[in-house]
């Protein structure tokens, strides 16, 4: 899932993460950095490093399990795993790691989509979901193999970004959603996201998911005191202009975000998800089972996964 | 508008610094350029530093280019407005220039690999030029307030502790070990670090470390003066005459960001001067949501129902934000809490910068 901050990408992961489950599917969530968002969702506590239970497994349902990923977590491991053990806390606590980090930038991004392909081969989901950090940074994140791999011409690491370029480069194993609102900034900076995807890191876009859509209300064109009339009941005093200032507003925000739906459509070819716009200030798991649902409606209209 | 309601003229009167500050995608780059015109207004000589701005907004204020010196924008205003987007890069080369022994050893810096790393991706570096190019305007630029858009960090301390941190690791521990072969340290400092640097060399690669040490190297005489510069920016940060604003979206999760950033800002002893939330979803009328959503259930299948159910979902809306702003609200007292409210429009233009800044100003 990527995205540009404040667009929703966390509860767009969370809903897919529901839909999956809710067709059987063992789902894990990652949340890069431990931004804190998403366990809420779901009514949990805030994730660790350790895998933990977002969502249980019933008869129907395929568990959800959550965890964070921080670069400095997954270089401990990669050393553990390495044979360097021994002064890998060293090198984390001396500050070392800065440099290294330094000298060879999207190291961090590399340790961390690494842990994630590793994640993947392991088996341990059906599904896994990573809320990717927010887009200006994520087109680095993805990029990092590909820059790391040419940098540095052997070593562990070269081999790691190698395979991590196999796994984001093979449209059967991953692909990037991506999460905009109907607005003008973020459409544009989606479309931008968009393409330098597919055109520098060659990554297979899925569908693009447009969050907080106006739902359409027939009514809203009426005006309330003849549809009070037609009603049969009457109005208290200022109550129509209240519904009718409403009203406008509402229809003038949906016009604005059908023609934005319509720009991105014409510059970005993707097929597109929208999720409504539930007029909730707080999200929690009742409105991601909604959100997976209307996600659900969507993509099986769809037909096949894009 | 009610008359009473909190303003931010007198911030901009009291203060020659206003750093607004907060997660991303709340506002900041416009509420930091509504503040910058209203200086003009005001007739002072008036700049905005901005990191990232949407296009059409620097399309609007003609800063579409990276540049390292404010351009000025024409418009009917008695003072001057200046606008520029950072260039970290090219900061961070000057401060190279202006603190080397001489051009060579400038040169020698700004082509090795190690520091063009750290002048594009380390991560600090971009909220370090930020300090030091407010630090360069406030100096050497005459101008009456100058606004800054900080870049969207999780943590406000990356901000106000970037130049230090950056200081700190131009003037790192392991350079010192790496620099004990020349130096004649102890030996015993000298083991562990070629230990470190062994360890170093296995994950990045021999020609990559070569390349660290060599910077390191030619680094060498420079830090006690990016440590001095480093230090005069952090005391122009928390003057009395830099003013903080936080900004927020009514949003739950930037709300809780702002909690944290005004906390953080707290122990640092520095105080918010003003809360603006942008995005605030309006309020129709006085009813309240209970109300219009039973009206909307009665009425299931009329248009009027529809009309219902539209002023309920608003109402219910509002609610809900007022709620997530009031521990906000408290926590940042008494500073003054500005609503903004979520237009029907983008904002791009002069025009619509306008419209926000009925609601920032008197």
């Amino acid at each position: 899932m990527a995205g540009k901050g404040g667009v929703g990408k966390t509860v767009v992961a969370a809903a897919l993460a529901r839909l999956a489950s809710n067709h059987g599917l063992r789902t894990l969530l990652v949340e890069i950095e431990g931004k804190g968002g998403l366990p809420a969702l779901f009514g949990r506590p805030p994730l660790t490093y350790r895998e933990t239970e977002l969502s249980p497994a019933t008869e129907t349902r395929g568990p959800i399990v959550g965890r964070t990923l921080t670069p400095d977590d997954a270089l401990l491991e990669y050393l553990d795993e390495h044979g360097m053990g021994r002064v890998s806390k060293r090198l984390v606590s001396s500050g070392a790691v800065d440099i290294v980090a330094t000298a060879a930038p999207g190291i961090k991004d590399i340790l961390i989509l690494g842990k994630v392909k590793q994640l993947e081969r392991s088996g341990t989901a059906d599904l896994i979901i990573v809320d990717a950090p927010a887009a200006g940074h994520a087109i680095t994140f993805l990029m990092a193999a590909r820059g790391l791999s040419e940098a540095v011409r052997m070593g562990p690491i070269r081999a790691q970004a190698l395979e991590v370029l196999d796994l984001l480069g093979d449209p059967d194993r991953c692909s990037v959603m991506l999460v905009t609102l109907p607005e003008e900034t973020p459409v544009n900076e989606l479309v931008e996201t968009g393409f330098k995807l597919e055109d520098e890191v060659g990554i297979k876009l899925g569908p693009a998911v447009v969050n907080g859509v106006y739902p359409l209300l027939g009514g809203l064109g009426s005006d309330p005191v003849k549809a009070a009339e037609a009603a049969g009941t009457t109005l208290r005093e200022g109550e129509a202009e209240a519904l009718s200032e409403a009203a406008q507003f509402r229809r003038k925000r949906h016009d604005l975000q059908a023609s934005q739906l319509e720009r991105l459509g014409e510059q970005l070819p993707l097929p597109q998800l929208c999720l409504p716009f539930l007029f909730r200030a707080d999200l929690g798991p009742e409105q991601i089972d909604e959100l997976a649902d209307a996600l659900g409606k969507q993509i099986i209209e769809m037909g096949n996964w894009p | 508008m009610v008359a009473d309601e909190p303003k931010l003229n007198d911030l901009v009167v009291d203060h020659r610094i206003v750093i607004c500050c907060g997660s991303g995608g709340v506002g900041k780059t416009t509420t930091a350029a509504v503040v910058a015109l209203e200086g003009a207004r005001m007739g002072k000589r008036s700049v905005v530093v901005t990191i990232d701005p949407a296009k059409r907004l620097a399309d609007t204020l003609g800063i579409g280019e990276l540049s390292n010196t404010p351009h000025l924008i024409d418009g009917d205003w008695p003072g001057e407005l200046w606008a520029m987007m950072l260039d970290t890069k090219s900061t961070f080369d000057n401060l190279v220039a202006k603190h080397a022994g001489g051009t060579e050893q400038a040169e020698r810096i700004l082509d090795n690999p190690f520091y063009r790393n750290i002048s594009g991706a380390l991560s600090g570096t971009q909220e370090y030029m930020a300090g030091e190019k407010l630090y360069e305007l406030h100096e050497e630029g005459g101008y009456d307030l100058i606004v800054v858009d900080t870049p969207p960090t999780r943590n406000a301390l990356d901000f106000l502790d970037a130049s230090g941190r950056l200081a700190g690791f131009l003037d790192h521990r392991l350079f010192r070990m790496l620099m004990a072969p020349t130096r004649g340290y102890m030996r015993a400092v000298n083991v562990a670090a070629q230990a470190l640097l062994r360890t170093v060399g296995k994950i990045v690669g021999g020609e990559v470390l070569d390349d660290v040490i060599a910077f390191f190297n030619t680094f060498e005489g420079m830090e006690q003066g990016f440590k001095e510069r480093a230090q005069r920016v952090q005391a122009l940060l928390i003057d009395a005459n830099t003013a903080y604003v936080l900004v927020a979206s009514p949003r739950q999760d930037t709300v809780e960001e702002a909690a944290f950033f005004a906390d953080k800002l707290r122990r640092t002893h520095i105080p918010v001067e003003a809360l603006v939330i942008n995005r605030m979803h309006p309020r129709f009328g006085e009813g309240l949501a209970e109300a219009a959503r039973r009206r909307a259930e009665t009425l299931a299948g009329t248009d009027l129902g529809d009309l219902f159910t539209n002023l309920a979902d608003f109402r219910m809306m509002a609610d809900g934000e007022e709620t997530h702003l009031q521990g906000l609200a408290d926590q940042v007292a008494p500073a003054p809490v500005i609503k903004v409210p979520f237009l029907a429009d983008d904002v791009h233009d002069l025009h619509t910068l306008g419209q926000i800044s009925r609601h920032l100003f008197a």
